[in-house]
């Protein structure tokens, strides 16, 4: 393991499975044997604000919250959250915008935006598969598992074009 | 619902990944804790629902917080382990029984959690609550990591038991929503203290009490001496030109960007170590103390007689983020960046809605406290028109008309809200005369907090069936001259309801009963 932190934004709309998304991100990270840690917001915010959650695991982490113009992957649920989101960026960070509109598109329902974003994010990060498949194992309900599991590995397979 | 007993008791040591709350609640029951109490309240609402998870224990949502403190204090007092848990502001609501507890004691380890809210991510105010501490004469431990939290919880009741005093351990936000991974302990077992008889320390008449009081202070310098030498006041020399004293969350947000400074991070907050923060000030060159909010540490450390620098008082004001770190550092202001976020909202189809909107087309002065429905002071709503704090939706009613007898007022209050303290003030409103009409947001579970049991639901904080409350009966026997239901989303039925009671020269509860959209 180098000493490396990884950081991770991810920003939507309460509603959108914004917790979720970084849930399955954290898992994979403890699964992969990193010391992780991980803010979200919950109450008032939730009520269809602004929903943002940072990950951000290493070695050792000492603050749960990404510094402006220090993430390495920005993750957003939704265009105007993006715009907001954005100057937690680092120059020459990676910014899955882009794959927004195809994830949308790709997903037979709303409610598979989080996993399927998850998996286009985990395409570009060094965690192996089965770190991934536990952590989605943990996060969800056993009855969603299986179609989790499914939508991830579309979203993984548009992450690696 | 939380299943936590599972994690817990299935090996030696479990990995987990938890919430800094949750981290309280598994603490708390790997200490042997044996009653959990509280009022639902961001960010501290999780502890309590973890700690349902474990079906070994007894956990309850009180009332209020005053109760929820009364009935840890008292199972204490009896003698098993026991923790009250609330967000700062319910901290004010059982200041009464916390500040006399501070004189009587426990039989067995009582724990105080308390979460305060920099940056008012959920609250009414951003109130630090670490002054409790020197106000009540009690120890505080101050966590800075979900980690931390679980080891500084069965301290706190190490020293509870110690010291024979209640602890208090003051999360934030930051602390409670952040999740960290951390390995699990085994849950000690501890035996129930037997049930002495023991007036001295008990009935705080003021005999008594001047007795109490003189322990108080001896205990107070016991727990100096103390902390001068507990773990939980960490000292790291590293660079001795640059030193900070801190604590909590910000202790890690300035490890980000001063990694090679000194450190001495005060795990315990009060009573403070003054002979460590001397021995730290003469190693360092200079002396940075740097706290979210007020300034605890700064205040002290300056009767001292330390020379330090801190942090402009223009960040006194929100949350102490990374970000502002260098700044604050540096003693320059804080430059207040108006972040456009998108402001939370009555979900579609609120049943909320439907209610204001019969308010707001009958032209009414709305005095609101806090719930979901406090959202209906924005627009599209825009209907709400006073908010302090809970139940002062029912006493702002009356007291607004005294100022304006002849006007259109009226006073709102949610389900859980009104049975947390919106019912003594209808019993104050009956007594005294007071008129207009009080409606009852039935939305049949406490929403803004994320969907929590309370009586008038009828369900426990396990889902499990119990004695529901009437709120209709309580409405009447309270002394209300009308009490109705009826369904806000039956709108014609509902205008007319509201219609001929304003004009009536009454007292009037609705309730207007609809469930939350977000119950399933
Ligand atoms: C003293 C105090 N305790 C707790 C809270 C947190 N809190 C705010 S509103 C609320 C309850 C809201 O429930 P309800 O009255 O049923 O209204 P709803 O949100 O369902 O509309 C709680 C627990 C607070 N602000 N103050």
């Amino acid at each position: 393991m180098n000493n490396k932190v990884c950081n991770i934004t991810f920003g939507g709309i309460g509603g959108q499975g914004v917790l979720k998304a970084s849930e399955i991100m954290g898992w994979a990270a403890v699964y992969a044997g990193y010391h992780v840690k991980k803010s979200e917001v919950h109450g008032m915010a939730q009520r269809g604000g602004s929903v943002e959650s940072h990950v951000r695991f290493g070695r050792t982490i000492y603050s749960p919250l990404v510094a402006e113009g220090c993430t390495d992957y920005l993750v957003s649920f939704h265009r105007d959250e993006h715009d907001r989101l954005s100057v937690f960026l680092k120059p020459g960070g990676i910014d899955l915008i882009e794959h927004l509109d195809d994830a949308n598109k790709a997903i037979e329902s709303p409610r598979y935006l989080n996993t399927f974003l998850v998996g286009v994010l985990s395409a570009k990060l060094d965690i192996k598969k089965d770190c991934w498949m536990k952590a989605i194992k943990t996060v969800f309900r056993k009855e969603f598992v299986a179609a989790n599991k499914k939508v991830f590995l579309d979203g993984w397979r548009l992450g690696q074009k | 619902m939380y299943d936590s007993g599972l994690m817990a008791t299935k090996k030696k040591s479990t990995k987990a990944f938890l919430s800094g709350n949750e981290a309280v609640a598994y603490g708390a029951y790997e200490a042997g804790l044996k009653v959990a109490c509280a009022y639902p309240g961001t960010p501290s609402t999780e502890i309590l629902e973890c700690l349902a998870g474990f079906k070994d224990l007894d956990v309850q949502w009180s009332v209020n917080e005053k109760v929820a403190y009364e009935v840890a204090l008292g199972a204490a007092v009896g003698g098993v382990r026991s923790l009250f848990a609330c967000k700062h502001v319910g901290l004010n609501v059982a200041m009464d029984p916390l500040m006399t507890s501070a004189y009587t004691g426990i039989s067995a380890g009582f724990v105080i959690v308390v979460c305060d809210d920099p940056g008012m991510h959920s609250s009414q105010n951003e109130q630090d609550t670490r002054w409790v501490s020197i106000y009540a004469k009690l120890p505080m431990l101050e966590p800075s990591s979900p980690r931390e939290a679980k080891e500084h919880i069965k301290e706190a009741f190490k020293i509870s038991e110690r010291f024979d005093t209640p602890v208090i351990v003051r999360m934030t936000t930051r602390i409670s929503h952040t999740k960290e991974d951390m390995l699990l302990a085994r849950r000690e077992t501890a035996k129930t203290a037997p049930l002495d008889i023991n007036v001295e320390k008990y009935v705080m008449v003021p005999g008594y009490a001047r007795k109490r009081h003189a322990l108080v202070e001896k205990r107070i310098n016991k727990l100096k001496k103390f902390a001068e030498k507990t773990r939980l006041n960490k000292v790291e020399i590293n660079d001795k030109k640059l030193g900070f004293i801190t604590s909590s969350i910000t202790y890690n947000y300035i490890k980000e960007h001063y990694p090679d400074a000194s450190y001495l991070k005060l795990g315990m907050s009060y009573p403070f170590c003054d002979d460590k923060i001397r021995e730290f000030a003469k190693t360092v060159r200079k002396v940075v103390v740097m706290e979210e909010l007020d300034p605890f540490i700064e205040t002290h450390i300056a009767t001292l007689g330390i020379k330090f620098k801190a942090k402009d008082e223009s960040f006194m004001q929100g949350e102490l983020t990374p970000d502002l770190i260098p700044a604050a550092v540096q003693g320059k202001v804080k430059k207040v960046k108006a972040a456009p976020k998108r402001p939370p909202r009555l979900c579609k189809g609120c049943p909320h809605f439907f209610s204001f909107a019969t308010m707001k087309k009958l032209g009414l002065f709305v005095a609101g406290d806090i719930g979901c429905y406090t959202l209906a002071t924005l627009p599209p709503a825009s209907a709400l028109h006073t908010c302090v704090c809970m139940g002062a939706g029912v006493t702002f009613n009356e007291g607004l008309r005294k100022a304006h007898p002849n006007k259109k007022i009226v006073g709102v209050v949610g389900d859980s809200t009104f049975v947390h303290s919106g019912v003594t003030g209808l019993i104050n409103a009956a007594y005294n005369n007071a008129k207009g009409i009080i409606f009852i947001l039935d939305n049949n579970i406490t929403a803004m907090t994320g969907g929590q049991q309370n009586p008038a639901t009828g369900l426990t904080i396990r889902n499990e069936k119990t004695k529901k409350l009437n709120l209709k009966k309580l409405c009447l026997a309270c002394g209300a001259d009308n009490v109705d239901v009826c369904d806000p989303t039956n709108r014609d039925e509902f205008n007319a309801l509201v219609e001929k009671r304003i004009n009536e020269d009454a007292l009037s509860v609705i309730i207007a009963k609809h469930p939350c959209k977000l119950l399933r």
